[in-house]
């Protein structure tokens, strides 16, 4: 980090994107299904950290793998937040802003640990990876953490 | 802990792991360096090119120990106790690292198996994969 940046508090929250970089995201997205990667992401997330149902409670059956996979909620709550994602992929020059709103929910309203954030966007790679063996390189990745990343910390910039 | 259904499906997985030992090695470290570029900071003597003899030998290591690991669900301690040592008083690798190997080994796993890796064997893995880095850091202090 630059004297510069260490100056100006919105220089630190920029993220630059190669045009490599933008390209590996935006092409891979145009292929996600997001209502099934979506939800599987969810579902991961309740299963490999149990502790991540705390935030749960009213979406019913969460006692099993099984349960929490065929949950439709899961599925239905999933899909909403990929779907969000896609707003970070759309304006990837401007993720601070884009995701303004909701880091103010999830601090006031939600009260989710940030660190919830970081966990979701690694359980996002690995579907992904599940689902793109051949477009899911390593540049691939390392573009995709940048942007999960970046998205993790959007949502936590309006903790207070 | 890992369960008895953790185990199992621990070590049916791996058996798929054994074809490809040196290939799923070096790219979960080409992954890792590629990453978290950081962690080419403990490899300074190394020759990171994609697909290097020193990555790919590095890589069989890695993979090795983790199958001995695989055999042993039930001892990790006493079977990793030198690789705890080498890391504890020679390689002093800084713990946080293991998490990232453990992430990019398990996109690997991905990658290769694709549906087969399902929620229940990410769990297992995930869980097996941080038993192994608290036992490499065991004796750090």
């Amino acid at each position: 980090m630059s004297a510069a940046s260490a100056k100006d508090p919105s220089l630190v929250t920029m993220v630059h994107w190669t045009a490599e970089e933008k390209q590996l995201i935006t092409s891979l997205w145009g292929k996600v299904n997001v209502e099934e990667c979506g939800g599987e992401a969810l579902a991961r997330l309740l299963i490999v950290y149990p502790w991540t149902q705390r935030f749960f409670s009213a979406f019913g059956n969460l006692s099993s793998p099984t349960a929490i996979i065929g949950n439709p909620k899961v599925r239905a709550h999933g899909k909403k937040v990929l779907t969000s994602f896609g707003d970070a992929v759309k304006n990837l020059d401007n993720i601070k802003a884009t995701y303004a709103k909701l880091s103010e929910l999830h601090c006031d309203k939600l009260h989710v640990d940030p660190e919830n954030f970081s966990l979701l966007g690694n359980i996002l790679i690995i579907v992904l990876a599940t689902h793109f063996p051949k477009e899911f390189t390593p540049a691939c990745q390392a573009a995709w953490q940048k942007l999960v990343s970046a998205v993790a910390h959007a949502l936590a910039l309006g903790y207070h | 802990m890992l369960t008895e259904d953790e185990k199992h499906l621990i070590e049916h997985v791996w058996e798929k792991v054994l074809e490809h030992q040196e290939d799923f090695g070096a790219e979960a470290l080409e992954r890792m360096f590629c990453v978290y570029p950081s962690t080419k900071t403990y490899f300074p003597h190394f020759d990171l090119h994609h697909d290097s003899e020193q990555i790919r030998h590095h890589g069989k290591k890695v993979v090795g120990a983790l199958g001995d690991a695989v055999r042993h669900l039930d001892n990790l301690s006493a079977t990793l106790s030198e690789l705890s040592n080498l890391h504890a008083y020679n390689l002093r690798v800084d713990p946080v690292n293991f998490k990232l190997l453990s992430h990019c080994f398990q996109v690997v796993l991905g990658v290769h198996l694709g549906r087969e890796y399902t929620p229940q064997v990410h769990v297992a893995y995930d869980k097996f994969l941080a038993a192994v880095s608290a036992v490499l850091a065991e004796k750090y202090r």
